[in-house]
């Protein structure tokens, strides 16, 4: 009976490239194949992607299995879950790692389940055991107030990963490796959904993900007029507008620029948290920071105990006079 | 055409609780309940709740309120029947407790093929205590669902849903056939607060409650028992650092103060 061999990623696409989260699951693959003395896959599901192969060698992979199908242009359940339990099967990984991402979030739990394997979500470190060569999940859970490791004996061992926990490996353009071509085989009538429409709430500037700045707003900023002073700081700064659920449940800004842990995850290299308490969800979008800011009037806000710097005061105070400050020593 | 929905919802300790007051027994690897906290419905599934009374508004059915665990305070499962469900079911035995996706899972399915007639089937996108996200798309991939994940919006017709399913940049639009499931998340909207009226009514309403041997499952096969998972460790991480406090002779001055020490720390 064959045995369960390998580490497997999923490459995700966006816009015709690997997605950064493709690049970071391959440089911890890359570390988990190494100590397991076996060999690393990428999975390349798209419509038009086999040039990405050589991406994916670059980043480290030693085998890409490509299956390049129209039908696979969007992801849909339907679609990619028969198409990944095709590739598991044939190739038999023991472990397989997937993006914590919208499409991860979809995948994973129901391939796990039509494998009848096990997945860890939102994982933000993993390794081998030294004695049972299982892949030890580590994950925070409870908001964030606690971090669990889980191991499962079923293989392939299935874990999403937490965009920004790991670090892709510098790209090596001179590896090279061998790539299978898998035939989608998709029968398009037992697909069950379709797409309709896409709409993008579009947020002018600089992208949230890309930014070296970013100023965040929490429930205290009250309303559309009060963050658009976070604006103007970070037009100043170069940087973006985030916030915290509470805000964009509010209405005030825009979803899409909510940071935490159902939101984005955020790693610039100064974020200033506005009136934000600083509950463990929304640290978890923040926390790879190392210098955050706070300014709060509450003393006793949680965001308090991850700042570096803080300011104990109303926020409609201190940011005015903070941000006429910032102006004079950028015009310097 | 009226809609029957089932909504699984997840009694948990407060997500909103003060993250001081948060304790682990790591030997126990178990949550030490805060005391003078209440638990509450974990906060999608309030969404989920609140996705399916849009849709009753809109067109009539029925909506049936399914939970799982163990001590499930009557006040807190209620909840969405003084929101406007009208029925509960409740898997509640020592049993069901301590499950992973996999085994709480099988045992929701059961239940939900046990209570029969749905068009659609809704969860939260993750539970408030665990994160994990899966139960949802495990429920519908068991029985053999369509599933639609991250919904911000879900209208009904011709039996078929119309889904907005939240992407990283907006949304999109995803059709779907019934009978369907579906997972919530917060960018649907505020769920609404309980009426007098709809708290009265709730009062009325005897839930149903099963054990293991009626939905036709070994216990072997759910909560602790059923599990694929190990929790090997559970535990808090130690938080280090110090925050400098920047100060002033007035919160003003504390903010040109904050100004010139972030210039200083080279990070302007």
């Amino acid at each position: 009976m064959a045995e369960y061999k390998g580490v497997m990623v999923h490459a995700e696409v966006v816009e015709g490239k690997l997605a950064a989260i493709a690049t970071e699951l391959l440089g911890c693959g890359r570390k988990l194949a190494d100590d397991l003395g076996e060999e690393l896959s990428a999975v390349i599901i798209g419509s038009k992607v086999s040039d990405l192969a050589r991406e994916a060698f670059a980043s480290g992979a030693d085998k890409v299995y490509l299956i390049d199908d129209s039908l696979l242009r969007d992801y849909q359940t339907d679609a990619y879950v028969p198409v990944m339990e095709k590739v598991v099967r044939q190739a038999m990984p023991r472990i397989l790692l997937v993006g914590q991402t919208a499409i991860g979030r979809d995948l994973a739990p129901r391939l796990a389940f039509r494998l009848e394997t096990t997945a860890t979500m939102d994982c933000i470190e993993l390794a081998i055991d030294p004695g049972s060569k299982l892949l030890l999940r580590n994950k925070p859970v409870y908001g964030g107030n606690a971090r669990a490791t889980f191991t499962s004996e079923l293989n392939p061992q299935i874990a999403t990963v937490r965009t920004k926990a790991m670090a892709p490996l510098g790209p090596d353009t001179s590896r090279k490796g061998e790539v299978v071509t898998i035939e989608a085989g998709l029968d398009p009538s037992k697909i069950r959904t379709r797409v309709l429409d896409k709409v993008k709430q579009e947020v002018e500037g600089i992208s949230l993900e890309a930014a070296d700045v970013v100023i965040s707003g929490g429930r205290g900023i009250g309303s559309v007029e009060g963050f658009k002073q976070l604006e103007e700081l970070a037009g100043m700064l170069k940087g973006a507008v985030g916030a915290s659920r509470p805000a964009c449940d509010n209405g005030w800004v825009p979803d899409v620029v909510q940071v935490g842990l159902t939101g984005k995850i955020v790693a610039p290299d100064l974020y200033i948290a506005v009136a934000i308490s600083g509950s463990s969800q929304h640290m978890a979008g923040c926390s790879g920071c190392k210098n955050i800011v706070a300014i709060n009037k509450d003393p006793e806000a949680n965001i308090f105990r991850q700042a570096r710097f803080g300011v104990v005061g109303d926020w409609k105070k201190v940011l005015p006079a903070f941000t006429e400050k910032v102006r004079e020593l950028i015009a310097e | 055409m009226t809609v029957n929905i089932i909504v699984c919802v997840k009694q948990v300790i407060d997500p909103e609780a003060p993250p001081s007051s948060f304790k682990i027994d790591e030997a126990g690897r178990k949550v030490v309940a805060p005391s003078g906290v209440p638990p509450v419905i974990s906060p999608f599934d309030e969404n989920a709740v609140e996705a399916a009374l849009r849709i009753k508004d809109a067109q009539g059915g029925k909506i049936t309120v399914l939970s799982m665990g163990v001590n499930l305070l009557r006040e807190v499962v209620k909840k969405p029947l003084s929101m406007g469900a009208d029925e509960l079911v409740l898997l509640e035995d020592e049993a069901f407790a301590d499950g992973d996706s996999w085994s709480n899972a099988h045992a929701l399915a059961m239940a939900i093929e046990k209570i029969g007639e749905y068009d659609l089937i809704f969860c939260g996108r993750q539970a408030a205590d665990w994160d994990d996200g899966q139960t949802g798309s495990g429920i519908a991939e068991i029985l053999g669902l369509p599933s639609v994940t991250l919904a911000r919006k879900v209208d009904v017709s011709d039996g078929k849903a119309r889904v907005e399913q939240v992407t990283a940049d907006g949304y999109d639009v995803i059709e779907v056939s019934l009978p369907a499931l579906i997972t919530v998340s917060n960018e649907l909207g505020e769920a609404r607060y309980p009426t007098i009226k709809g708290i009265m009514a709730a009062k009325k309403v005897e839930p149903t409650v099963w054990k293991p041997a009626d939905i036709g499952i070994e216990t072997a096969k759910v909560g602790l028992a059923g599990r694929k998972v190990k929790l090997e460790k559970l535990y808090q991480p130690v938080q280090e650092g110090k925050c400098e406090f920047i100060e002033g002779e007035s919160t003003e001055e504390a903010g040109v103060n904050l100004a010139l020490k972030l210039r200083e720390a080279k990070l302007l």
